[in-house]
């Protein structure tokens, strides 16, 4: 393992080390590539513990309609899979806490698994978050992840049995990502009574941290499941400040709600 | 079905026919990529099916709806006045088109519903790009007196408005899909996000051999009744096996069900007919294996059609049933082996072909599998009409009155 590969796996196991860290996720580039930029650096600016970074598909079947059209729109205004790494490249020298890109299969199987995975380490990403290539269609992808150090990050499902949890722990290098609820990504009204057992599940068998998204959207629901998992991905809700904001005060909107989130989890 | 697993070509001794593998491939085709909520209900699903398609009341129960309920066995009909002008050979249509809701789709969708049934679901799904696999789910969900919510691209709700209408008199709700191209691909996007977040309650119809293991395994086996039936039909009416058989393709299930039981004599000759839309170079076409390249989309690894960096296009075709831009992995798999060749006709060959097939026989195909009758314009004259030609007529074409009648009206 070479100095830097050791140091990305650090950095992401590092986040955990004295905070439940507020992951945001944002698809790249959208709405624009300038408000793309400053709101993440807002969101850092604002306590994140590390950043998702959404690389746009034409068809992203495990979205909701918030993810799906910043997809739509990012793809109209040209950002795929190289533009997504040299926006990714540009941000990573002006923040300092890890970058996961998060995205579907085949435009990473179009460029080729090597020289994604080299690129991506080339622009400072620390890991990938693949939501169709389950632990099972996986095998090509963490070998060439091994390769370059980049670490994987599967999804655990509350319907994921225990023996499959247990696999997915093992497979996932420093975190898993547990979906709150059967569904595709967006904001919920409440914390369902299920996720609460589902995550104690998860608990109860994960050796690894593990962070929980799909339906974070608001302090409530961080300190309703605080005790319950090591970090908090918020996705859909920050997509809908861009979404909804005058360009100028979406960065100001994404820092005051991330804080918002930060707090809670303290 | 373990006996024509081992059953080898009489040739070449190579073994075409398959299931697939534990992982749900064939070759390197299929698998399950799907987000992670899905996998405990598909490993279900394959256990149930097995089971289901192992039970002697299972088939019972399907064969027996499929006769009593849908019209089966379909006939086998020599097409002389057809075959007279082509000048091709003795062409043979297999009638899919005279099934209950007119097309081939009833025999999958009857297999499927049955397994939910079985599994004691209460709601169904299904997306739907012609409306005929619609119907079909509405048809059945109707007759089971299960819910049933149909996804349709906003586009293809306008140009099959009939279709529209007869799953809303079923009783299904059809949900128009705006997203994306708003045809078969976006609709199917938008089942998947339903049954991500409904697989408790929910049963999935999938209408093409299409998807994560196991429906394209599964879809194929409750389709192959097709041929099974032909394969009977050609040795007591025609007194011989067929030289040819052709289909078209879009997902590809009408296909792969004609072809699966004719599958390791390789003395046949097995044609796909895709849909060229407006000619392969204008782009807008649909023709996924003859032009597409490998990916993964909707759950399997096959042929896609998409752009250089992997974003998926928007295919095109006059026929909705064949405006998709995937095709089922098993087809993949065939083509790279040889076993079937894949072609291509357009948007024009297809309506010309529709014609001549009303005029001559009295038939108004679909669209779709007047993309088959098109093909046979392609292959060798032979004049002496000693080759026996056989076509999956998979749908009637009644649902495309609207667009022919346009298109005819377009180019005259």
């Amino acid at each position: 393992m070479t100095q830097s590969t050791r140091r990305r796996h650090h950095e992401l196991t590092d986040i955990f080390a004295d905070a439940r860290p507020v992951i945001p996720f944002i698809t790249a580039g959208y709405p624009t590539k300038r408000v793309f930029q400053d709101t993440i650096r807002a969101a850092v600016d604002a306590g994140a513990g590390a950043v998702e970074i959404g690389m746009p598909f034409s068809d992203p079947l495990a979205d909701g309609p918030a993810i799906q059209l910043s997809s739509q729109v990012a793809l109209e205004h040209g950002i795929d899979l190289p533009e997504v790494l040299k926006l990714t490249e540009d941000l990573r020298r002006h923040i300092d806490v890890p970058l996961i890109l998060m995205g579907y299969l085949n435009p990473l199987m179009q460029m080729g698994f090597e020289r994604f995975a080299r690129r991506a380490v080339d622009a400072g990403v620390s890991g990938t978050i693949i939501p169709d290539c389950p632990v099972g269609e996986a095998k090509e992808w963490r070998a060439v992840s091994r390769d370059h150090g980049l670490a994987n990050i599967f999804l655990i499902a509350p319907t994921t049995t225990d023996e499959r949890i247990a696999v997915i722990d093992r497979a996932s290098t420093a975190f898993s990502y547990c979906v709150s609820v059967a569904g595709v990504t967006g904001a919920r009204g409440d914390v369902a009574a299920s996720t609460r057992k589902f995550l104690q599940r998860v608990a109860a068998i994960a050796k690894k941290p593990y962070v929980v998204g799909f339906g974070i959207s608001a302090p409530r629901h961080i300190k309703e499941l605080k005790h319950l998992a090591h970090g908090f991905v918020v996705g859909s809700a920050l997509v809908r400040i861009l979404r909804d904001e005058p360009a100028k005060m979406a960065p100001l909107e994404a820092h005051r709600f991330i804080r918002s989130l930060v707090r809670a989890a303290k | 079905m373990a006996k024509s697993r081992t059953k080898q070509s009489k040739t070449t001794g190579r073994t075409f026919l398959r299931r697939p593998s534990r992982a749900g491939r064939f070759g390197v085709y299929g698998g399950q990529y799907v987000p992670e909520t899905l996998i405990p209900a598909l490993e279900q699903l394959t256990t149930d099916f097995e089971m289901a398609w192992a039970s002697p009341e299972f088939r019972a129960a399907y064969r027996s709806i499929l006769s009593e309920y849908g019209g089966r066995p379909t006939p086998l009909y020599e097409a002389e006045r057809l075959s007279e002008r082509l000048q091709r050979g003795r062409i043979i249509l297999k009638r899919e088109d005279l099934n209950h809701t007119g097309s081939h789709k009833l025999n999958n969708v009857v297999g499927q519903v049955l397994l939910a049934v079985r599994s004691a679901k209460k709601r169904v799904i299904a997306e739907t790009g012609a409306g005929q696999h619609g119907v079909a789910t509405a048809t059945i969900a109707a007759k089971f007196g299960l819910s049933c919510d149909v996804y349709m691209g906003s586009l293809d709700v306008e140009r099959q408005a009939p279709n529209v209408q007869r799953m809303e008199l079923l009783g299904a709700r059809v949900i128009p899909v705006d997203s994306g191209a708003r045809t078969l691909k976006d609709a199917t996007n938008e089942a998947i996000r339903d049954w991500v977040t409904n697989v408790d309650s929910t049963f999935y119809v999938i209408g093409s051999v299409v998807g994560p293991h196991p429906y394209p395994y599964m879809v194929r086996e409750f389709q192959r009744i097709i041929g099974d039936e032909a394969k009977k039909q050609f040795q007591k009416q025609i007194g011989q096996s067929p030289d040819s058989l052709v289909a078209c393709v879009g997902g590809g299930s009408n296909a792969i069900g004609f072809f699966t039981a004719f599958m390791n004599d390789e003395s046949i000759e097995m044609i796909g007919v895709e849909a060229g839309g407006c000619g392969l170079r204008s782009g807008q076409h649909a023709a996924t294996l003859v032009a597409g390249r490998i990916g993964v989309l909707h759950g399997s690894a096959s042929y896609l059609l998409q752009s250089a960096t992997g974003q998926i296009t928007v295919p095109h075709s006059v026929s909705a049933g064949l405006d998709y831009p995937g095709v089922g992995p098993e087809h993949a798999f065939l083509r790279d082996s040889g076993r079937v060749r894949y072609i291509s006709v357009t948007d024009h060959e297809a309506l010309d072909a529709f014609q001549l097939l009303a005029e001559t026989e009295g038939i108004l195909p679909a669209l779709e599998s007047a993309h088959a009758i098109a093909a046979l314009k392609k292959l060798p004259r032979d004049q002496k009409n000693a080759s026996i030609i056989g076509v999956c007529l998979s749908g009637r074409g009644d649902k495309d009155l609207a667009t022919v009648v346009n298109a005819l009206e377009n180019t005259s």
